[in-house]
C-alpha cells in the first residue's frame, strides 16, 4: 500500500491541493492530509511513502501529478524526475534549522494526537517550579513586544480572584507572518498542549484561543483537536488523569487588525467594538471581563511544552540570552525560497535572505526589507549582517516584532510605503485617540503631496511633527508605531522622497 | 416571518461569551449580510440599543449591510503582495471585471482585504471562498 502526503494548509490549497490529493486517491494512494513543512514556494509538496523510503515531489500541479501518477510515482522512485526532491528532511532549508514549536509538523495528520508526555510531566511539577522553569528558559513574548513570559504567569498566579483566564492571541494580521496559521493548521495539539500547562501553573481553569476570520482552514482544524483533545482528556475534567480541570474555547474575530492588539482584543471577546484600553491594569492583573487574564500569542503558548522537555536552562542556551530559545521566522514578499524558519535567535539578516531566501523572486537587486509586520522599520542592504536579536534590532531602530521578513527589489518606492503605512492606520485606527486617528489621516495626504512633487521643507517638517505626535501620546502601539515604517524608509531612502520636492 | 427566523440564529448565542459576534457571524452565513430589520432583534436578545449593535456592524468588517454580489473577490492589499505585484493585480481586476476595488460591479465585488496569511506565495486572492496564491488575472479567466 502506497501513502501519500498531501498538505492541508492554506498555501498549499491556494495552489490546488485538494485537486492533487483527489488525483492521487483516484490512482489508488492512501492520501494523508499532513501540516506543511513550510518550505512555501514547494507547495504543493507532496510526498509518497513505500516499505522503506518517503519521497518528495514539488511544487506539483494537476497536470504534472497526472505526469507524475502515469510515470508511476505510487510504485517506484522517480529519481530523474526534475520535481524530484528526495528525502525532504535533507533538504538544506530544513536541515539547518531547529524546530521546537514546529518539530512535529508536516509529518502526520494535523488531528492525529500526539504523545502527552510533556503535558504529563508538566502536571507533575508544582506551578511555582513550573514558573521558575520559564523564567530561567528566559521565554519572551513572541507575538511582537517580547515581553518577558514569567512576569505575566507569576502576576496572573499571584493575583487573587475568583476566576482566571488565558486567552491566545491568535489574530496574525501583520503582513508577512503566518506561523500562528502554519502551526494551527499543522500541529494545532502543540498549541492546546502549551496552553493546558499555562493554565495548570497560573491556576486559568478556561482558555480562549482568539482566531482572526481569514483563516478558515484553521479553525475548521483547531475545532476538531478540541474534540479530540476533549475525548482523550487533554482538556475536561482531570485533565490526563491528574486532579487539574480545564477547558478550551474558539472564538473566531471579524475582520479588524486592531484586534491583534491585547485590550482590544478583550474588548472583541466581550462582545463589543474592538477599541483599546487603556492601561494600567494590565490583563495580568485585570483582563477578560476584569479578571486575571494571561494573553499570550500563539507561539508563546506553543514554546511551553518544548521548555519543560529541555528544561529552562536548555532552551536558554539556545540563542543569544536575553533573547533566548528559538524564534519562528517567516521569509515573505519577493523571495526566491519563502516559508518557515525556526532557527535560535542570533542569525543574521543576511543569513536570512541570501541563504535561506536566495534573494529576490524577480531576480532583480535587494532594496529593503520590512521586518516586523506593518508596523516594523524598512531597513536598507548596508544592515544585512545585523544579527535577529530584539537587542540587536531595537540598536538599529527596529523590532523583530512576530519575526516577519518581507523582501522587496529595487522597483519599491518607499515613499509610497510610507503613505501606505499611514493609510493602514487611518483604516484599522480604532478612533479611539487622536494621534491615531486624526495623525494617519494627515500624514497619508502629506505624503501624497511628497509623491505628487508638490511638497516643499513644509511638508518635511509636518510629516517630522506628525511622527513625533503619534510616537509620544497614542494610547497604544497601532498609532506608535506608524510612525517606524514611515521614519525608517525616509532616513534609509531619502532618495526616493526628496527628489520630489520643488526647487 | 423574518423576525422569528432571524431570532432563532441568534438566541442560541445569547449567554455565549461575546456572544454577539458569534450571532452577527450567523446572521452573515444565513443571510450573507446584515438587514436593517435584524438590528433591533439583535439589540433586545443582547440588552443592548440598536445604536451599540449598529456600531459593532460597522466596526467590523465582515458584518456587511448590503446583499452581496454573486462574486466577491478578495484581493491583498498589503507589504509582503505588494513586494510581487498586487497594486499591478488591482488595477488589472479593476479593468477586467470594470469595477473599483471597494466598489460593487454588476455581479462581482472587489474587496480589499488585508493579509489572508499566504505571504510567502502571493499575491494572494480570496474568489468567494477559494484561495488562490501566486494570483494572476490568467488563473481568474480559467477559473479551476
Amino acid at each position: 500500500m502506497t501513502i501519500a502526503y498531501v498538505p492541508l494548509d492554506s498555501v498549499a490549497v491556494a495552489m490546488e491541493a485538494n485537486a492533487v490529493a483527489a488525483q492521487l486517491a483516484e490512482a489508488g494512494a492512501t492520501v494523508i492530509r499532513n501540516g506543511s513543512r513550510g518550505l512555501a514556494w514547494l507547495e504543493p509538496l507532496i510526498e509518497v511513502q513505500d516499505e522503506k523510503d518517503r519521497v518528495a515531489y514539488g511544487p506539483v500541479t494537476p497536470e504534472t501529478v497526472a505526469e507524475l501518477i502515469s510515470d508511476g510515482v505510487l510504485h517506484h522512485q522517480l529519481i530523474r524526475h526534475p520535481l524530484y526532491i528526495g528525502s525532504i528532511e535533507n533538504h538544506d532549508f530544513l536541515r539547518s534549522q531547529h524546530r521546537l514549536v514546529f518539530d512535529r509538523v508536516g509529518y502526520d495528520s494535523p488531528v492525529d494526537f500526539p504523545d502527552p508526555t510533556d503535558t504529563l510531566n508538566a502536571l507533575a511539577m508544582s506551578p511555582d517550579a513550573l514558573i521558575d522553569m520559564i523564567e530561567t528558559s528566559g521565554l519572551r513574548g513572541r507575538g511582537g513586544a517580547g515581553f518577558p513570559a514569567h512576569i505575566k504567569w507569576r502576576t496572573v498566579r499571584g493575583t487573587e480572584a475568583p476566576a482566571k483566564y488565558l486567552v491566545c492571541n491568535a489574530d496574525e494580521g501583520d503582513s508577512g507572518t503566518f506561523a500562528d496559521r502554519l502551526l494551527l493548521e499543522g500541529d494545532p495539539f502543540r498549541l492546546i498542549e502549551g496552553m493546558v500547562i499555562a493554565g495548570y501553573a497560573t491556576g486559568a481553569k478556561l482558555g480562549i484561543v482568539y482566531l482572526r476570520s481569514e483563516y478558515p482552514v484553521a479553525k475548521t482544524i483547531f475545532l476538531q483537536a478540541l474534540e479530540i483533545a476533549r475525548a482523550r482528556n487533554l482538556i475536561g475534567r482531570n485533565v490526563l488523569g491528574s486532579d487539574f480541570d480545564f477547558d478550551l474555547e474558539l472564538f473566531v474575530g471579524a475582520g479588524a487588525y486592531i484586534c491583534g492588539e491585547e485590550t482590544s482584543l478583550l474588548e472583541s471577546l466581550e462582545g463589543r467594538r474592538g477599541q483599546i484600553r487603556v492601561k494600567p491594569p494590565v490583563p495580568a492583573i485585570s483582563g477578560l471581563l476584569s479578571m486575571p487574564t494571561l494573553v499570550h500569542n500563539v507561539i508563546s503558548f506553543a514554546s511551553v511544552p518544548a521548555i519543560v522537555r529541555l528544561g529552562g536552562d536548555a532552551y536558554r542556551d539556545l540563542g543569544v540570552a536575553p533573547s533566548s530559545g528559538t524564534m519562528s521566522f517567516q521569509l515573505a514578499g519577493n523571495v526566491k525560497r519563502g516559508g518557515l524558519i525556526e532557527v535560535p535567535f542570533g542569525i543574521t539578516l543576511r543569513e536570512m535572505v541570501e541563504g535561506y531566501g536566495q534573494g529576490t523572486l524577480s531576480g532583480r537587486p535587494f532594496k529593503t526589507l520590512q521586518i516586523g509586520g506593518p508596523l516594523g522599520a524598512y531597513l536598507s542592504h548596508q544592515e544585512l549582517d545585523t544579527p535577529l536579536t530584539y537587542e540587536a534590532m531595537t540598536d538599529i531602530g527596529a523590532g523583530i516584532g512576530h519575526g516577519g521578513l518581507v523582501i522587496f527589489d529595487d522597483t519599491v518606492d518607499l515613499a509610497e510605503q510610507a503613505r501606505y503605512a499611514f493609510e493602514f492606520c487611518e483604516l484599522e485606527s480604532c478612533g479611539k485617540c487622536t494621534p491615531c486617528r486624526i495623525g494617519s489621516v494627515r500624514g497619508k495626504e502629506t505624503m501624497e503631496q511628497i509623491i505628487g512633487g508638490r511638497a516643499t521643507d513644509r511638508e518635511f517638517n509636518m510629516i517630522d511633527d506628525l511622527c513625533e505626535v503619534m510616537d509620544r501620546t497614542s494610547l497604544c502601539q497601532m498609532g506608535g508605531m506608524t510612525p517606524i515604517p514611515v521614519r525608517s524608509a525616509m532616513e534609509r531612502f531619502q532618495q526616493d522622497f526628496r527628489h520630489r520636492t520643488k526647487p | 416571518m423574518i423576525e422569528d427566523d432571524a431570532r432563532t440564529h441568534i438566541l442560541p448565542h445569547q449567554h455565549k461569551l461575546g456572544g454577539v459576534i458569534h450571532a452577527l457571524h450567523d446572521l452573515m452565513r444565513v443571510y450573507g449580510y446584515i438587514h436593517e430589520e435584524h438590528l433591533p432583534i439583535v439589540a433586545d436578545v443582547f440588552n443592548n440599543s440598536v445604536a451599540e449593535v449598529r456600531g459593532l456592524v460597522s466596526f467590523y468588517e465582515d458584518f456587511k449591510t448590503h446583499i452581496p454580489a454573486h462574486t466577491t473577490i478578495r484581493v491583498c492589499q498589503a507589504e509582503a503582495c505588494q513586494a510581487v505585484g498586487s497594486r499591478q493585480l488591482t488595477k488589472e481586476l479593476e479593468t477586467f471585471y470594470r469595477t473599483e476595488l471597494g466598489h460593487r460591479g454588476k455581479d462581482v465585488e472587489l474587496e480589499a482585504v488585508y493579509c489572508l496569511g499566504l505571504c510567502a506565495s502571493g499575491p494572494a486572492i480570496q474568489f468567494n471562498d477559494r484561495l488562490i496564491a501566486k494570483a494572476s488575472i490568467e488563473k481568474l479567466r480559467v477559473p479551476g
